[in-house]
């Protein structure tokens, strides 16, 4: 049973093909992987399937849904952690959790548990009533992760959740999200730079480039078919050892002067 | 209604904690308030209109209601820029909703800021006619900020940044608040200026605040909340059509 459908998708910004006609579906129940170099069309993709961004063209169903004429709907079946800054700076750390669990409905009792629960997990509980403002770069992205799961929904869109964060976290998180996704068998569909991470979670991968996807299977399908021995290796096979420009649309410069702290 | 109060909440707490915002934005009447109704008073008087303060304090009262009520519109620009916008929209939650706790939101704080406002030019010598019509004066500072609020989100839905926000503020608001009877009587205007303060609704809003609290209407108060209640009507629809429309 698949639970996300994408059908022959296409996001063109101007003369820059983001998405340039894919099309793929995730099982209920699985964790997967969408890989791919910087400006491969991740986020793009992402943003399309939770409603954000209108597709140029295709299709996309979400549990059953539409994205473009049930977007209500497909907005009631998935949580996500944003690559891009999120968080409101001038609401302390629970405020910001506070106001996620309200608009998703988070029954009142589950959320001040979870919100502890989540908080301690990321190790802000004894900071949550500081303003984010006064938080470290990293600190604001553990918040964003906290906040991201304070809900279970049917799908979790985690787009680079953990960059950014010492190992010691990124090994916890995913533990968590692994044990949500065993228990409570949330769909999640993932992006990572870090291939030891989609080597260690991921049941399926897809790796695009240029807006296409190159390959689609299991890790050890595209080790086989690259001849490689880790999915390092064969992501460099299938995407070539040229460098990417570095992506540069305006919400990650965006993140990046926030993170300098340069304010209004 | 869970969700438009969280929404609400977040623009009220968001208020209340940025002091420097609240007194810097008090500056300006108070200027207006001192250096125009000190200042032209006497030339009012002789005149023979009476004197200026009574007439110019609703009408700076209306125009920090405006100010505040069209940024805070816009703030859905800074949380476009800054990222947030985009945890609101991708919850499960209606587009409406959001423009509904925004609005209030919005519109809350400008209240807030109108009644502090009444208050200093209270302490400046401002005479309130009657206590119970004071029910009224709120009314009208509500309209006018539920209105100037909805109108700043409808304009920050198509704008990517705060670029075009000097553009705005040169080309719309001031003007709005100028033509709008807040600084001098409508009457006896040529016809070109008369014709553009007949269309500016905060002409509506200032006549309805001037009239509550002072008695002295231009035009009725009937004609005030009607055409008001119309034009907010209006602008709250296509607010939330535009904002709607947003993408991130
Ligand atoms: N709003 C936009 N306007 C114009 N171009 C955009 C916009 N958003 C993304 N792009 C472009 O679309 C392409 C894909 O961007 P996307 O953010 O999806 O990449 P990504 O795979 O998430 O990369 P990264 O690993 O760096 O996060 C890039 O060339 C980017 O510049
Ligand atoms: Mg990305």
């Amino acid at each position: 049973m698949s639970i996300i459908e994408v059908i022959n998708l296409k996001k063109y910004f101007k003369e820059i093909k983001a998405v340039d006609d894919i099309s793929f579906s995730v099982n209920e129940g699985e964790i997967f992987a969408f890989l791919g170099p910087n400006g491969a069309g991740k986020s793009t993709t992402i943003k399309m399937l939770t409603t954000l961004l209108k597709p140029t063209n295709g299709k996309i169903i979400v549990n059953s849904f539409d994205t473009e004429k049930q977007s209500n709907e497909v907005r009631h079946s998935f949580g996500i952690v944003f690559q891009d800054y999120s968080l409101d700076d001038e609401l302390t750390a629970y405020e910001n959790m506070e106001f996620h669990g309200s608009l998703y409905r988070v029954p009142k009792k589950i959320r001040h548990k979870r919100i502890e629960q989540l908080l301690n997990i990321v190790e802000l509980w004894d900071r949550k009533d500081y303003l984010v403002k006064t938080f470290s770069g990293g600190m604001k992205r553990r918040l964003e992760i906290a906040r991201g799961l304070l809900h279970h929904p049917k799908i979790f869109f985690l787009d680079e959740p953990t960059i950014g964060l010492d190992p010691q976290t990124r090994n916890h998180i995913w533990d968590y999200i692994q044990k949500l996704n065993k228990e409570e068998k949330i769909t999640i569909l993932l992006t990572t730079h870090y291939m030891e991470e989609a080597e260690k979670v991921a049941n399926r991968v897809a790796i695009i480039d240029h807006g296409k996807i190159v390959i689609l299977g299991t890790v050890e399908e595209l080790n086989q078919k690259a001849n490689t021995n880790s999915l390092e290796n064969a992501f460099l096979h299938f995407t070539g050892y040229n460098l990417r420009e570095e992506s540069t649309n305006g919400i990650d410069r965006m993140r990046m002067r926030h993170n300098h702290k340069i304010k209004r | 209604m869970n969700t438009i109060y969280i929404l609400w909440l977040r623009q009220v707490k968001r208020y209340l904690r940025s002091k420097s915002r609240m007194i810097g934005s008090l500056s300006q009447p108070i200027l207006f308030l001192v250096a125009l109704g000190y200042g032209l008073g006497p030339t009012f008087q002789r005149a023979g209109e009476g004197n200026y303060i009574q007439f110019l304090a609703p009408g700076v009262i209306a125009m920090s209601v405006l100010f505040s009520a069209i940024f805070s519109g816009m703030d859905i620009i800074w949380d476009k820029q800054f990222g947030f916008l985009k945890e609101t929209l991708a919850a499960p939650i209606s587009r409406f909703e959001i423009m509904i706790g925004r609005t209030l939101g919005g519109a809350t704080t400008s209240i807030f800021q109108g009644i502090l406002v009444l208050l200093i030019s209270l302490l400046l010598g401002f005479k309130i006619s009657s206590f119970s019509l004071l029910f009224t004066a709120f009314i009208f500072i509500f309209m006018i900020a539920v209105l100037f609020t909805a109108l700043g989100t409808s304009i920050a839905s198509v704008l990517e940044d705060m670029q075009g926000f000097q553009l705005i503020m040169n080309f719309l608001v001031m003007p709005t608040f100028f033509l709008s009877g807040a600084l001098f009587p409508l009457d006896g205007l040529p016809k070109s200026i008369e014709i553009i303060s007949k269309i500016n609704p905060l002409s509506y809003g200032v006549d309805g605040l001037r009239g509550a609290l002072t008695g002295l209407y231009q035009f009725t108060f009937t004609t005030d909340l009607i055409t008001l209640l119309i034009i907010t009507f209006i602008l709250f629809l296509i607010g939330s059509y535009l904002f709607s429309k947003i993408q991130v």
